[in-house]
């Protein structure tokens, strides 16, 4: 999934001018970004190369603007992937990104459907938190068949926790200007169209 | 917690009309897709499946109008299907707006077309609709065409088959029992999902909320598609033919006809249900 016009779609809905591109003076003069992301890990990465992209998506990031990562580019804002081999990512926040099915309890993948997110007690307070009116176990569409795990040191990115068939994984992270969520909020109805209103109209 | 049993309200469409039929022939029309859709969106769909049912008749979807008007007003994923025959035609849905796409026939007449599907777009773009009759020796036939050509392939093992090509999902349908209201076939369900290890929708002959029920508890379905509970619930309000095309067989919704067998339910009623006999759905 990860449809570019859907988000583009879900943001004009709220009234917020998007436009979708691969410009870096477009990239770099717009107050927000969102990464999305699909396909794997690897083809990302070696597109995101050859568009001169990894670097640019660096220099956003450091200028302190809002930035959101959703599923496939939730993944690439860490150190590594082992999809299809050993993959870097643009490592800004320390962990790896691995495949369910090593999961011998996870029997179905993809993970695709409504799943309930719970919330970190810690980062509930962080005024960036666009998650400060969503309830615990409130339900958003997930479809991935990877998942992130963030390094021990790391563990305070930690936004929300998920689970799927008895496995706890972490389906959202914030950290500084940074927010990205595994879960598809421009396709999980009203409560999506709200964490998005509140990550990009503060 | 566990991801959510999924119910998909799933809408035929021909031309400008939201059409029902049995053994998915003989259509009747029942209204807008569009007044349909929202909604249910509005009131709980877990997701949408639009699909062209007179697609093979013009030789191609003709859906990109509704995908485009749906795709900025409801946020949530939308499969279509109908008709949809080269990579090109995928693309061209996905950029209209849907999330992904359903293929039957022209899977089947070339099984590596969901490899490249799959590569192209992602497998969970990618899913992979199975019509299913049964035979006089009891065996589960696949079916394209809306049922109407016959394959030579069992179902079940195609759904194997599926998998291993690439597809991200299997929608069965049985056609036997669609638009009936009798019941879903729970064991043609079960024999997939002992199969595969990707997600699968059923479809085809709920007609109370306890089929619902029933269906989840017997086996691991990932989620139901349902057309006929549904659109019947919402045309007991919603009987208007106010702008509605004279196109299509207008007979049922001009005279005030329920359909027998079928015990007509909202998404909530039903969510409320099933959750209340322990089945994790989002309400």
């Amino acid at each position: 999934m990860s449809n570019l016009f859907s988000i583009q779609n879900a943001l004009e809905s709220l009234g917020i001018r998007a436009i979708v591109t691969s410009d870096p003076k477009k990239i770099l003069s717009s107050d927000g970004a969102i990464l999305p992301g699909v396909g794997s890990f690897p083809e990302a990465v070696n597109q995101l190369h050859q568009l001169e992209l990894f670097e640019i998506i660096k220099k956003f990031i450091a200028t302190g603007k809002p930035f959101m990562g959703i599923c496939l580019g939730m993944q690439l804002l860490f150190s590594k992937s082992e999809e299809f081999g050993v993959t870097e990512g643009l490592d800004l926040i320390d962990g790896s990104v691995i495949s369910f099915a090593n999961e011998a309890q996870i029997k179905i993948v993809p993970h695709v459907g409504w799943n309930n997110i719970q919330i970190n007690k810690e980062n509930k307070d962080n005024p960036n938190n666009p998650l400060q009116t969503i309830k615990d176990g409130e339900y958003f569409y997930f479809v991935h068949s990877f998942y992130v795990k963030p390094e021990p040191e790391s563990m305070n990115v930690i936004n929300t926790h998920t689970v799927y068939n008895g496995f706890k994984f972490c389906s959202s992270v914030i950290k500084e200007n940074m927010f990205a969520t595994q879960f598809h909020p421009e396709k999980s109805g009203k409560k999506g169209l709200i964490i998005l209103k509140e990550f990009f109209t503060n | 917690m566990s991801v959510a049993f999924r119910i998909i309200p799933r809408l035929d469409i021909k031309g400008p009309n939201l059409v029902k039929g049995m053994h998915l022939e003989g259509l009747r029309v029942l209204g807008k897709p569009e007044d349909f859709a929202k909604y249910y969106y509005e009131n709980g769909a877990d997701e949408l499946i639009y699909q062209d049912v007179v697609a093979s008749l013009y030789g191609r979807n003709s859906l990109h109008e509704i995908i485009t008007k749906t795709a900025k007003e409801i946020f949530i994923p939308l499969t279509v299907g109908g008709g949809i025959k080269t990579l090109e035609n995928i693309s061209d849905i996905l950029r209209s707006g849907a999330d992904k796409v359903c293929i039957n026939t022209a899977a089947v007449n070339d099984p590596e077309f969901i490899s490249r599907a799959s590569k192209m777009f992602g497998a969970s773009t990618i899913v992979l609709a199975i019509e299913v009759i049964i035979q006089e020796n009891g065996e589960y036939m696949a079916f394209t065409e809306n049922g109407r050509n016959a394959t030579d392939r069992n179902a079940i093992s195609w759904a194997i088959e599926g998998q291993k090509l690439g597809a991200g999902e299997i929608l069965i349908t049985s056609v036997d029992n669609e638009g009936t209201g009798c019941g879903i076939d729970t064991e043609l369900m079960s024999q997939v999902t002992d199969e595969v290890s990707i997600p699968v929708i059923a479809h085809g002959g709920i007609g109370d909320k306890s089929d619902v029920l029933e269906l989840k508890k017997s086996n691991n379905i990932s989620g139901v598609a349902i057309a006929s509970m549904f659109h019947y619930d919402f045309i007991t309000f919603n009987r208007s033919l106010d702008g509605y095309d004279e196109e299509g067989n207008t007979e049922f919704l001009k005279s005030n006809r329920v359909v027998s067998n079928i015990n007509p339910s909202t998404i909530k009623k039903l969510k409320k249900y099933l959750s209340s006999n322990g089945i994790n759905s989002r309400l």
